[in-house]
């Protein structure tokens, strides 16, 4: 429960260790260095954008070369790869593929030649086949298309924007021609869009005929081939199927280096790492001799990591203090439960270092207002169940995803005993199979330890604002306890102390009136002594508001009109607080669509075949019910700890942790010990 | 049959029918929006499925509020209704889910095509971006608790 404390550490060293120390605190992972604060003229950074940006063409290179070998030589098993992790490799198995470097850069440097050749053949054919479509409509021609005649006669092919006769074209043709007419007029194909003719005449009269065709709409083919269209379409079907052996050369050439993907990945993690080196690199300040950088790191690791670099590496380090306008960066530690619900803190925002990490009281709240919502025993072990199958199947998933799925572990024990208060097992399945298939009848066989929502829903509702107010509280109480810290007492009484005065005295007026009682159902009786106790603690908490809310003002007329307006906040605690009747509607969602659920699978009775729709449609409909439950109860309860808790008292605007590490995608070194 | 019973069954179906209207175009321009981002980048997949499903709540609120008067009129269990007034009453009841899960799922479906749009931008805001559309949610949560509220006191 607590930010992680930050130690700056300033770094002063010989050049000629540079490689090695950058190496170490690379590998070392736990530094952020920065570089901006140094600035001198004597100082210069060098320029490795080149050399960067090569390693990182290497590595994307890698990257597309491991993509292709996944459809070309399809190897890995998909289905848990969500959360498998990176692959854990031996450290010689990494100096190898390192050592050996140039040979894999060559390997991905052909295959990527190959892909682009592949590529280009898929073009070829697409190109052959439409030319074979645009030839389709000659087929019938026995001559070249391009052929313009023999000695004697000419030779007209060219196509008609209509449907049309043999006797039309005929007709059209011969119009005003001497007598006797020689002329033979073809149709090779008709359709209502395209006619393609082949008409031929005397060689004199091939210009009258050729503009007597012109006349109906005849046109030369745009595509001209010199061969006959059969053979073209031959050459150029046998020119597809020998781009398509190509294909499955390039595929089996390229699906021969699978046996190499582990290697492949290493090189590609290799080449990331190091532009990142280089990135941080171009970030130091160099002298000379010498260079200087300066880093965070946490405060327990500060004097190893100085003691390290001071007696290997001959550097000189020193504990600096934080200068004006640099903020420190958030690590979170909390315990093991607490921290499955920091990814979700993260999400809103890290606290800053000076303030409370709410973590742990949020990961408590979280889980109990998830069950809530979720409330059912049934899903609470499916949810419990399939996260301990992930968490043990996949011990080396990404640490962001594994929290994710603790998280959502220790939910489902929640949902597993709300179900349980609430008397919900996969909805109502207990009693409905008992009554369906073994013929119970009687009273419900499961019986809630608390009491079923359905049956009474307002008094669920109260308590569910009961716990609304206990969140809002809590997350008011987290801001006194920063005003405290930082000994602000007179912050604390008329923020904080005045607050829970005034809205105490209210709830102790409201339990015992009428109104209450009448939506509660049933009467509260406080002693006697309370009546004038919250009339104190109200008017008390009023006062102090009024006068003191708007403290930092001189002006004491604005002073107490801030004032009131801040009273006037007493409606967002209300919409605050009724905010937490979401609780009660998503619980009865779940346990109703359940019911649901279940009444549709045993309309069709007992039975074998009653018994089998019965399963499909539990199993399916039930599985759709988690799926949408879950999703709302999640983000239903992501809402309550954003907006009505973290309202009350957090500010964000921490700036995350990012140590200058390798930069790994797919691998992680494994060291022996 | 009474005219009662036809009120609170024409209640009980206009609960379902609008609501689930509503979640219909919420989820589906959503899921427009959330196919376009997958053709761009199909890793955020996850994310942008889940931002689609946010609208999708609202039918089945109405779904319930259908089932629990269904089972309190004599349909699915419970009495039949011999007075019209108790059917006025059960469609009246009905009636904030059926109007506010119709509006507000098309406003939640729209405010998710923009949060989409926010998670192919900036897919680590994923969390603020979740958070857009369940604000519009709430209205639909306090309408199914006032429609459950009445239903149960009838």
């Amino acid at each position: 429960m607590a930010i992680v404390r930050m130690q700056k550490l300033s770094i002063c060293a010989n050049k000629k260790n540079r490689k090695a120390i950058l190496e170490f605190l690379q590998s070392l992972g736990a530094v952020e260095i920065f570089t901006d604060a140094i600035d001198d003229e004597d100082l210069r950074r060098k320029d490795t954008q080149a050399a960067r940006s090569s390693f990182e063409r290497s590595a994307d290179s890698f990257d597309k070369v491991l993509k292709l070998l996944n459809t070309y030589a399809p190897g890995e098993k998909q289905g848990m790869s969500l959360f498998a992790g990176k692959d854990p490799i031996k450290r010689e198995d990494y100096d190898r593929v390192v050592s050996n470097i140039r040979s894999y850069l060559d390997d991905s440097t052909q295959i990527l030649r190959d892909e682009k050749e592949l590529t280009e053949c898929s073009g070829l054919i697409q190109k052959d086949k439409n030319q074979i479509e645009s030839l389709r409509p000659w087929m019938e021609l026995g001559i070249p298309m391009s052929m313009s005649g023999t000695k004697e006669t000419a030779v007209l092919i060219g196509s008609l924007p209509e449907n049309c006769t043999a006797d039309q074209l005929y007709a059209a043709a011969a119009k005003d021609l001497p007598e006797p007419v020689s002329l033979s007029a073809d149709i090779l194909s008709a359709s209502n869009e395209m006619t393609c003719v082949c008409v031929v005449c005397l060689k004199r009269d091939s210009a009258k005929v050729e503009e007597n065709l012109r006349s109906i709409g005849f046109a030369r083919p745009s595509q001209m081939t010199d061969s006959v269209p059969r053979d073209a379409v031959k050459e150029l079907e046998d020119d597809i199927a020998g781009q398509e052996a190509r294909i499955e050369t390039l595929k089996k050439q390229i699906a021969s280096y699978a046996p190499k993907r582990e290697d492949y990945k290493i090189a590609a993690d290799y080449f990331r790492s190091r532009a990142e080196k280089y990135r941080v690199l171009g970030m130091l300040p160099q002298s000379e001799r010498a260079f200087f950088l300066e880093g965070w790191v946490s405060a327990d690791m500060a004097d190893r990591v100085s003691k390290i670099l001071t007696d290997q590496y001959g550097a000189y380090v020193e504990m600096a203090d934080t200068r004006e306008g640099e903020t420190e960066p958030t690590i979170l530690k909390n315990n093991r439960f607490s921290q499955a619900a920091e990814g979700v803190l993260a999400s809103y925002g890290l606290p800053q270092h000076g303030h409370v990490d709410p973590t742990f009281i949020m990961s408590i709240f979280y889980v109990f207002f998830f069950g809530m919502m979720l409330s059912d025993a049934g899903y609470g072990l499916v949810m419990t169940i399939a996260c301990a199958v992930i968490l043990i199947k996949c011990p080396r998933m990404a640490a962001g995803t594994k929290k994710m799925i603790q998280l959502f572990f220790f939910c489902g024990l929640s949902t597993t005993f709300w179900g349980l208060m609430y008397g919900g097992f996969f909805g109502d399945a207990i009693d409905v199979i008992a009554k369906t298939f073994f013929g119970y009848k009687g009273d419900g066989v499961v019986k809630a330890l608390w009491f079923e929502p359905l049956e009474d829903p307002m008094r669920l509702l109260i308590w569910c604002m009961l716990f609304g107010v206990i969140h809002l509280f809590v997350g008011l109480g987290i801001k006194g306890y920063e005003y405290l810290k930082a000994g602000d007492v007179v912050g604390f009484v008329s923020d904080i102390v005045s607050w829970y005065a005034f809205l105490m005295g209210l709830i102790l007026m409201l339990v015992p009136s009428d109104l209450f009682s009448s939506i509660a159902g049933q009467q509260f009786n406080l002693p006697a002594i309370v009546g004038p106790i919250s009339k104190g603690l109200a008017i008390g908490g009023l006062v102090i508001i009024l006068l003191m809310s708007g403290r930092g003002r001189k002006n004491w007329a604005l002073r107490i009109a801030l004032g009131a307006y801040d009273i006037y906040g007493v409606t967002g605690w209300l919409s605050d607080v009724l905010s937490y009747s979401r609780l009660l509607a998503l619980g009865l969602a779940t346990g109703v669509i359940g019911n649901v659920i279940n009444m549709m699978a045993s309309m069709f009775g007992g039975g074998v075949v009653g018994a089998i729709l019965f399963i499909v449609i539990f199993v399916l409909g039930h599985t759709l019910n988690i799926g949408i439950n879950a999703l709302g109860a999640y983000v239903h309860t992501n809402r309550l700890q954003y907006v009505e808790f973290f309202g009350k008292f957090y500010e964000a605007g921490g700036r995350p942790f990012t140590p200058f590490q390798n930069a790994n995608k797919y691998v992680e070194i494994k060291e022996e010990r | 049959m009474s005219l009662g019973m036809v009120f609170a069954i024409l209640g009980a179906a206009l609960a379902t029918a609008l609501a689930g209207i509503g979640s219909a175009w919420g989820v589906g321009i959503a899921g427009q929006a959330a196919a376009g981002v997958v053709s761009e980048d199909p890793d955020q997949f996850a994310k942008v499925l889940l931002l689609q499903l946010l609208p999708g709540t609202q039918g089945i609120y109405g779904l319930l509020v259908t089932f629990i008067t269904l089972s309190r009129i004599g349909v699915l269990g419970g009495t039949a209704i011999t007075d019209t007034h108790t059917g006025l009453m059960y469609l009246f009841a009905c009636l904030p889910i059926a109007i506010v899960g119709l509006v507000s799922a098309y406003h939640q479906g729209r405010t998710s095509v923009s949060c989409i749009g926010l998670v192919a931008k900036k897919p680590d805001q994923f969390g603020k971006a979740m958070l857009f559309p369940a604000m519009v949610e709430t209205y639909a949560i306090l309408s199914l608790l006032v429609s459950i509220l009445a239903i149960t006191n009838i």
